[in-house]
């Protein structure tokens, strides 16, 4: 066992992991974190995604003690500091764009990583940017709907309310 | 104006927040006091001769507690099936054992043999390496026909073949609708593959049991569809456990798709093996095992012919289905191929004679099941591409040809049993042309062509059954189970409500729907009532959610509940203000005595059924709480026409879909924007089915689609916006609601409308020996079509 | 996964000592490996990563003009960094697999993989690029021998690839449905002294460079000039996805694209 230390919404955070404790592991089991889920074990589905150093990453596929010193931030930390919901997981809950919920923490996180880098992606651009998220409830309608609304952008016009 | 609240107000779902902000509790998010941790050693044959487990080495590694074997289940009850069909011959279908753990055979990879129950997984899992098997290998029999054959190996050596069953409905019409065919002006025949799907709901299942030695009280935390049936399966069939001494709970489940509705031998081993070993015992199914372990769907070879007069009038329909049950008969798998795809064959058409002919064959295969539309989508494909390529065959417009058998009077009585209450099939046909803007078809077709692409069109209609069903009816048809719901109303002190229903949400947004009808029904905010689901000791017995049942059924009894809540508040309501029950009007949240400008507020007569000084006592009871059992007296018929559009890349054969469009008739709508979504999610299913996924096994009886490597998943970029519509609305005429179910119709609807787009590019740009392409539509297969 | 020490040096000297152990292994961004590892079809004693190392990441322009890639940089660094001065190759990073994985999924660990399917190895072979180690430099003509085999020793770390950056290239992967990897992918890449064309996806000796193509390209690089040649499709994998003669008829659909694409 080794001791690793990070940074996880804010918060340092510290805890014995093995070499082979996956950063997903190390949310769930080691800080009771759940809301990062597991969807798969070929790091397809996206269900696990979170930020690591500002960055989108499957949690599933990096290991605790890559994560070394780093900011984590995951679905648990994206709401406003007064406890509301934040712009996209507002869209998100406006739309429509969830359904189970078990892809959502991976679609927020994905999606926000998305906007900070293209703050007003075309329809296009958010789907090719979902590539790694795989939703079986949507059928991503309401979720391409939320982020296009999330960065501002009229939906009035897309099909269907 | 859309409604802002109650009924028909697209009202946010409140399940939403806990689901946004990572709070949401799954099975996986479990964590009980001391827990062990299951691993299953599996089979990695399709078929064997199972001569022995030595435990011995895995049972001295670290941390394992214990091992489990199949002989520890001996004499312990299998896994029940929930349904029995009775063959043509009026014979019982064949009904194999289905072991916890393998005994003497094992019959699929993923089989499980045995398990190791260790302090940790990763400790499990070492040990579950250690553990020696001696199997012997046979041959597996996986293709259907060849398991028919006289002389194939047998799955279950104790049965006579490898049959299950041999259906024929309505098996009196069979020589009519044979002498229907010898005469017909035209017949047009297909033969296709409706492919095994693998459901993927995104959450993978997850087991623990937990045992408390003071109360001797079993729990089991599961990822189900349906807990008061897994409760009643495992309970009573496999376990021996009383109902009162067995509590199931499934708490936030993530997505189903009727995978989670069965009855999985890991739930059953974690409920045992927490009794035996006094400690929790939780398993979690990686992806990779579920994809050999959750029941598959689909999976038949069929043979359709459809018998026309000269005018293009349907005459007869005659089916010849192959269908997979895999190894083992899954809890509701004998019903499928046959009375939710039987009774459907009819669609929106008057056909006066059909014949059904259903083979359930044993295979080396994972057990396959219900999957979102369950016989239904089966049914449609068949019916709506055969009269695609009849259309074709005649020169007549496949619209028209629709159109012109359209079933216009209700309720109907179809050659297949079933009566169909409401519908207006050519008015859900006109609103797609108008979503669909298939008048603007031609001058799109120009556009593609110009960019070198081709482009077909695809339309077609569904009909569904949901809601199922009348018990009475079904118990006849073989259900070995009531098909009703249940709903309590608890009606607090200071007015808020509690439902307990029997239905279960998994993505279908329950909590606010349901809420938003009761609301509705007493006149107060949605805020006021909070649905519980999803565990058996705080809700009153019932069904689960599967089927598209859930408001049709589950609603129902809840508005029944609702209404003797209401019946008697008003009798407390008439007491305090003198007044006579009859004359009490029940709005916005209070009562009135009609005529009159007396009023009590909601809120005073709730608290008056609880601090009962002013009551009525000697006619009514204190408290406000009341229990209904809804058992529909007839299934509800969604309908409805979507229409697909493609573009094919002819050098490729890759088939981008450009825009879809669904017109749904659901009767009367609760929450428009559920409903949308649903809808959505349901053709992204049939999409997926229609371009993408298949499960493939090769010779040997492995899956080669046995991750999302291989086995392709719908994606953001596959799918385009649909536009989708309920605006065409026949209210179902025999439940209070009105309403007709919503959450397959996607999934049943759109494969056909995708293969007839595709088979039109084709045909269009001259491949005109192109009539059908089996699914999954990939690129490499549309490509060889049109190599010829 | 089986247990296993884990190490994060800071420099190359300390990678490379920690790898002179018995059964340790590089861990480049972990979006091959630890799938493997999950599914325990490996099992190191000892995973070093190479993630923490300051000078195997990032991408500069040598004096001779090529674009050198560090072994350790993310597949999304490269679509960024190498945008301006090898698009070609910036746009095939920047459609590897999903942003997640090209957040950390590293070249050094693609071409160590040397996946059948990967597109790395296409850019690589199609540039003819120089793989260097921390003990030699190879010719990607000589690097890739057969689906992931490499000429790579036990222990040796790719601590930088060169590719030289050609007049013109396109990259054109047509996806595999379900894992979006290249059911066929093909590189072209023209320079002055003739044209490469690289093919990953397609066959079963992994990515190999099409010669009837290039020489036809090298006289006329035009997608027309590839019209009367044959793919054939001996040798090609056949798989779920699509037959030999599938992928042999891709690999020349998407060779004239890429030629095309590139201008
Ligand atoms: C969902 C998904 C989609 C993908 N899609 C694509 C795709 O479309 N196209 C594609 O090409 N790839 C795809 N990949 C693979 C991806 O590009 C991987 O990142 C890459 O193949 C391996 O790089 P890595 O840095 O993650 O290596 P690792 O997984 O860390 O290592 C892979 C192997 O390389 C060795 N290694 C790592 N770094 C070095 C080094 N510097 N020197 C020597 N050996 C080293 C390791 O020991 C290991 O044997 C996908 C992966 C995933 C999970
Ligand atoms: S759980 Fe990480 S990608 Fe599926
Ligand atoms: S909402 Fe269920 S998987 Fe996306």
């Amino acid at each position: 066992m080794t001791k690793v230390t990070m940074t996880v919404n804010g918060k340092p955070v510290s805890g014995e992991v093995e070499g082979r404790t996956l950063l997903s592991q190390f949310l769930r089991e080691g800080l009771g974190m759940t809301g990062t889920h597991i969807g798969c074990d070929t790091s397809q589905c996206g269900a696990c995604v979170v930020h690591v150093n500002g960055q989108d990453v499957k949690s599933c596929t990096m290991f605790a003690l890559e994560c070394e010193g780093a900011e984590v931030r995951t679905i648990e930390g994206m709401a406003n500091a007064d406890g509301s919901l934040s712009t996209i997981q507002q869209a998100f809950q406006d739309h429509h764009g969830l359904q189970c919920g078990f892809c959502t923490p991976g679609m927020v996180m994905t999606a926000a990583a998305l906007l900070e880098k293209n703050p007003k992606p075309s329809e296009a651009e958010i789907r090719d940017y979902l590539e790694g998220n795989i939703c079986r409830c949507t059928g991503y309608h309401n979720i391409v709907k939320a982020i296009m609304a999330a960065s501002g952008q009229d939906v009035g016009a897309i099909a269907a309310e | 104006m859309p409604k802002d609240h109650g009924i028909g107000a697209s009202s946010k779902r409140r399940e939403d927040v806990r689901f946004l902000t990572g709070r949401g509790r799954y099975t996986d998010d479990i964590n009980l006091r001391g827990q062990a941790y299951a691993c299953f050693v599996r089979s990695q044959v399709a078929h064997g001769r199972l001569n022995g487990v030595n435990t011995a080495d895995a049972e001295a590694m670290p941390g394992v507690i214990r091992v489990f074997t199949g002989a520890d289940f001996e004499g312990i009850g299998g896994l029940p099936c929930g349904w029995q069909v009775t063959d043509r011959h009026g014979e019982v279908m064949q009904e194999p054992g289905h072991p916890v753990l393998a005994q003497g055979k094992v019959r699929h990879v993923g089989d499980p043999i045995a398990v190791v129950v260790a302090e940790t997984y990763d400790q499990a899992r070492d040990a579950a390496e250690a553990v020696v098997i001696d199997i012997e290998e046979l041959e597996p029999v996986l293709d259907m026909k060849a398991a028919l054959e006289d002389g194939a190996p047998k799955v279950h050596d104790d049965l006579t073949s490898n049959l299950c069953y041999d259906w024929g409905f309505v098996e009196e019409n069979r020589e009519a609708v044979n002498k229907a065919f010898e005469t017909a002006h035209h017949v047009t025949t297909l033969e296709l593959v409706n492919q095994r799907l693998v459901p993927n709901a995104m959450e993978p299942r997850v087991a623990i049991g937990d045992f408390d030695p003071g109360t001797e009280d079993s729990t089991l935390y599961t990822t189900s569809q349906n807990p008061h049936v897994i409760r009643l399966l495992m309970g009573a069939f496999v376990l021996g456990i009383p109902e009162h001494k067995l509590r199931v709970v499934a708490p936030d489940v993530g997505g189903g798709f009727g995978s989670k509705i069965f009855h999985y031998a890991e739930e059953a081993f974690c409920t045992f093996a927490a009794k035996q070993l006094k400690r929790p015992v939780k398993w979690t199914c990686s992806r990779s095992e579920s994809f050999i372990t959750d029941a598959h769907g689909r999976d038949h070879v069929t043979k359709i012919e459809l018998a026309l007069d000269a005018e293009g009038h349907f005459q007869a329909i005659r089916t010849e289905t192959y269908a997979n049950m895999g190894a083992y008969l899954s809890t509701f798998a004998p019903s499928v191929p046959t009375w939710l795809h039987g009774t459907l064959m009819a669609g929106n058409y008057k056909t006066p004679l059909i014949y059904v002919n259903v083979k359930a064959v044993f295979t080396n295969t994972v057990p396959v099941d219900a999957y979102r539309g369950a016989g239904r989508p089966e049914a449609t494909f068949q019916l709506e591409r055969v009269i695609d390529k009849a259309a074709r065959e005649m020169g007549i417009d496949p619209v028209e040809l629709r159109r012109k058998n359209f079933i216009t009077q209700f309720p109907y009585a179809t050659p297949v049993a079933v009566e169909y209450d409401t519908g207006d099939y050519n008015a859900t046909l006109d609103k797609l042309l108008e979503i669909a803007d298939v008048s603007g078809f031609e001058s799109r077709l120009a556009e593609s062509k110009a960019r070198g692409k081709l482009r077909g069109l695809g339309i077609n209609c569904y009909i569904e059954a949901c809601g199922i069903a009348p018990s009475h009816l079904v118990g006849q048809l073989g259900a070995r189970a009531g098909l009703y719901e249940s709903a309590t109303v608890r009606v607090n002190a200071t007015g808020g409500l509690v439902v307990m229903t029997g239905s279960h949400s998994h993505g279908q947004g329950h909590e606010t729907s349901f809420a938003q009808v009761v609301a509705d029904m007493i006149g107060i905010d949605e805020n006021m009532v909070e649905i519980v689901h999803g565990d058996t000791a705080n809700t009153p017995m019932g069904m689960g959610t599967y089927g598209s049942r859930s408001l049709a059924v589950g609603g129902s009894a809840m508005v029944r509940a609702t209404e003797k809540i209401i019946a008697k508040a008003k009798k407390i309501a008439a007491h305090l203000m003198e007044a006579s029950p009859d004359d009490i009007e029940l709005k916005d949240g209070a009562f009135t005595v009609a005529g009159t400008d007396k009023s009590v507020a909601w809120g005073d007569v709730t608290l008056a059924a609880y601090v009962p000084h002013n009551y009525p006592l000697e006619e009514i009871e204190p408290g406000l709480e009341e229990t209904a059992f809804y058992d529909p007296n007839n299934f509800t018929y969604p309908a409805g026409a979507y229409a697909c559009e493609v573009e094919v890349d002819p050098e490729t054969g890759k088939v981008t879909i450009e825009r879809f469009a669904a017109a749904d008739d659901f009767g009367n709508i609760v929450n428009p924007m559920i409903v949308d979504g649903q809808v959505h999610g349901g053709i992204a299913q049939g999409i997926g089915q229609a371009l993408l996924e298949g499960a493939a096994y090769d010779e040997y009886g492995q899956l080669l689609s046995g991750s999302y490597m291989d086995y392709a998943m719908p994606r953001a970029d596959d799918v385009p916006f649909y536009t989708v519509d309920h605006s065409c609305q026949t209210p179902c005429t025999h439940n209070p609601l009105g309403v007709k179910g919503c959450g397959e119709a996607g999934a049943i609807g759109s494969p056909p409308a995708v293969v007839n787009a595709v088979v039109d590019a084709l045909q269009r740009a001259g491949h005109t020996g192109v009539t059908h392409i089996d699914m999954p539509l990939t690129p490499s297969r549309v490509w060889s079509a049109m190599q010829g | 996964m089986y247990a296993f020490d884990f190490e994060r040096p800071t420099t190359l000297d300390e990678a490379v000592a920690a790898l002179g152990t018995e059964e340790a292994q590089a861990l480049g961004g972990g979006q091959t490996l630890i799938p493997t590892l999950k599914q325990r079809l490996a099992g190191p004693a000892k995973l070093v990563s190479l993630t923490g190392i300051a000078e195997l990441r990032g991408v500069c322009i040598a004096d001779d003009g090529a674009v050198c890639i560090g072994g350790a940089t993310p597949h999304a660094v490269v679509a960024a960094e190498a945008a301006a001065h090898y698009p070609a190759l910036a746009a095939l990073a920047g459609n590897i697999g999903d942003p997640a994985v090209r957040n950390r999924g590293t070249i050094g660990g693609s071409l160590a993989n040397n996946d059948p399917s990967a597109c790395y190895p296409a850019a690589a072979l199609g540039s003819g690029a120089m793989i260097r180690t921390n003990i030699r430099d190879i010719a990607a003509d000589d690097y890739f021998q057969g689906m992931f085999t490499t000429a790579l020793e036990e222990g040796e770390i790719i601590t930088e690839v060169r590719f030289p950056v050609p007049q013109k290239a396109a990259y054109v992967k047509f996806e595999q449905p379900a894992s979006r990897f290249a059911l066929t992918g093909v590189f072209v890449a023209k320079y002055a002294d003739g044209v490469r064309v690289a093919v990953t996806g397609a066959s079963e000796e992994g990515v190999f460079r099409w010669s009837e193509a290039e020489a036809a390209l090298s006289s006329d690089f035009s997608a027309g000039a590839i019209a009367g040649l044959a793919v054939d499709a001996e040798n090609m994998i056949g798989d779920l996805h699509g037959s030999p003669e599938y992928r042999a008829h891709l690999v020349k659909v998407l060779t004239g694209r890429a030629v095309t694409a590139a201008g």
